[in-house]
C-alpha cells in the first residue's frame, strides 16, 4: 500500500465489492467451477469450503504479491503451485483435526483447491503486478464472490432436496404428512449445474451488461 | 483383467470426471467453442492422465504411504508422509507437462501448434489432479489398475467435450433468452447430459 493511499480506499473497497456482483469468479470470470458444484449438496461443506478458498486466495495472492520482483516468468507456474499446495497442506490438516466429518464430506476436493482455477486465475491476473495489500482484498474478494454462489445453490439444493437449512429440518412433519415429498432429483450432482445455470440467468436479466453476443 | 475392463468401463461412464464429479470444468467450459480445439484437448487429457496416474501410484505405493519406506531401511516403518501427497502429485504433474510439452514440441510440431495452448492449461486442470486424488483415495491395488482408470477418466472427460462442444456448435443456430446465451446454457445443457449419463448408473459392474 502506498503512503497516502487509505487502507480502504475507493479503489481498494472496489477490489472486495466487484467480485461479489459484476466480476463474479464463477458466473461471470467463469473460474473455479470445478470444486464450486460438487459440494454443495449441503450447507455446511459448501460454507467450509468457501472459508478454505477464500483463506488460500488471500494468502497465496499476498505471498506470491511479495514474491512477485523475484520469481522468474519462466517458471511462475510451479512457483505459483508450489505455494498454493503449501497453503492447502495447511488448511487440509486444520479441517482434518477439528472438522473430521466435514473433511471426510469434502474428500479430494480440499486437495483440488490446488488446481482451483480461482486461485491460479487471480495469481496470474492480479497478485504479479500488484502490492500485498490490495492483492490480499482481491483474494478475499474473490473468495467471497465464490462463497456467495456455492452458499446460494448449497441453500436451495439442501432446502429442496432434504428439506433442511444447514443440516436443521425447516420444512415441519405435518408437511410430509400431507404428502410432500423431498425431491430427489436436486441432490443428484446434475441439478447443480443447472442451479448455477439459473443463477447465471437471473443475474444477467438484471445487469444487461453482462450478455454475452453469442 | 476382468477387474481391469471393470473400472475401465466405469471410469468412463459410471463416474465420469465431468458429469459426476464436476472436475476439468473450467477447460470444459471455457474450451468447448468448437469441436476441432476440443478433441486436441481431450486428447492431451487422455494422454496426461494415463501417464500421470500411475507415476503417481508408483509415488504413493512406494514413498508417501504409512510404512511404504521399508524398501529403503526397515526402521522406516512408521514414518508416514502422506500429508505431503498434494504437493508431490503437483509436482509430478506440472513437470510432467512441461516434459511433454517440449517432447511434443520437438517431435510432432504440427500437433504441438494445435495443442500448443492447451498443454500449459492441463497442468491447472482439476481433473488431472483429481485423478490422482481419486486414485488414492479408492486404494486401487495394482499399477495396472491405477493405469486403466486413468486412462478411463481421460477417455469420459474426452466424450464430455466432444459432446457439449458439438452441441454448443449446433446451439448457435437457436435463438436462446439473451441472458441464457453463451454460460447458461452451456450449463444447463451440461446438467442435462449429466443426467442422461446418470442412467449408466445402474449397471452392475
Amino acid at each position: 500500500m502506498s503512503d497516502k493511499e487509505p487502507l480502504f480506499s475507493a479503489k481498494n473497497r472496489k477490489l472486495l465489492k466487484n467480485p461479489l456482483s459484476s466480476d463474479n469468479p464463477i458466473t461471470v470470470q467463469v473460474l473455479g467451477i470445478c470444486s464450486a458444484l460438487a459440494v454443495t449438496a449441503k450447507l455446511e461443506p459448501a460454507v467450509v469450503m468457501s472459508l478454505s478458498v477464500m483463506a488460500v486466495t488471500a494468502f497465496a495472492n499476498v505471498i506470491i504479491s511479495l514474491l512477485r520482483n523475484t520469481i522468474p516468468s519462466r517458471i511462475r507456474i510451479i512457483v505459483q503451485l508450489v505455494v498454493v499446495a503449501a497453503l492447502v497442506i495447511v488448511v487440509d490438516q486444520v479441517l482434518k483435526a477439528f472438522a473430521y466429518e466435514v473433511s471426510k464430506q469434502l474428500s479430494v476436493f480440499v486437495g483440488l483447491i490446488i488446481t482451483n482455477c480461482i486461485i491460479m486465475g487471480r495469481l496470474e491476473a492480479f497478485a504479479l503486478g500488484n502490492k500485498p495489500w490490495p492483492a490480499f482484498l482481491d483474494g478475499i474478494g474473490n473468495g467471497a464472490g465464490y462463497g456467495v454462489i456455492l452458499i446460494i445453490v448449497a441453500f436451495f439444493r439442501e432446502l429442496l432436496g432434504s428439506g433442511a437449512i444447514y443440516g436443521f429440518q425447516v420444512v415441519p412433519q405435518s408437511f410430509y404428512d400431507m404428502g410432500y415429498q423431498n425431491n430427489g432429483l436436486i441432490i443428484l450432482p446434475p441439478m447443480a449445474l443447472i442451479t448455477v445455470g439459473i443463477i447465471i440467468w437471473v443475474q444477467r436479466s438484471r445487469d444487461k451488461s453482462l450478455i454475452e453476443s453469442n | 483383467m476382468e477387474n481391469l475392463i471393470n473400472i475401465f468401463i466405469k471410469s468412463i461412464f459410471i463416474d465420469n470426471m465431468v458429469f459426476a464429479f464436476f472436475l476439468g470444468m473450467c477447460s470444459y467450459l471455457a474450451v468447448s467453442k468448437t469441436v476441432k480445439t476440443s478433441v486436441g484437448l481431450g486428447i492431451a487429457v487422455i494422454f496426461v492422465l494415463g501417464i500421470t496416474v500411475p507415476l503417481n501410484y508408483l509415488l504413493n505405493k512406494y514413498i508417501l504411504v504409512s510404512g511404504a519406506l521399508t524398501w529403503v531401511d526397515p526402521s522406516f516403518a512408521d514414518v508416514d508422509l502422506s500429508f505431503l501427497s498434494f504437493i508431490m502429485f503437483i509436482a509430478v504433474i506440472a513437470s510432467l507437462v512441461q516434459l511433454v510439452e517440449m517432447i511434443v514440441e520437438k517431435f510432432a510440431p504440427a500437433l504441438y501448434s494445435s495443442l500448443g495452448i492447451f498443454l500449459p492449461l492441463i497442468a491447472v486442470n482439476c481433473a488431472i489432479l483429481g485423478g490422482s486424488l481419486f486414485m488414492q483415495e479408492r486404494d486401487y491395488g495394482t499399477l495396472a489398475e491405477a493405469t486403466s482408470f486413468g486412462l478411463g477418466s481421460g477417455i469420459g472427460w474426452f466424450l464430455a467435450i466432444i459432446g457439449i462442444a458439438a452441441i454448443r456448435e449446433k446451439i448457435r443456430y437457436s435463438n436462446i433468452p439473451a441472458p441464457l446465451r453463451g454460460l447458461g446454457i452451456t450449463f444447463i445443457v451440461t446438467g442435462l447430459m449429466g443426467i442422461a449419463f446418470m442412467s449408466f448408473m445402474g449397471i452392475k459392474l
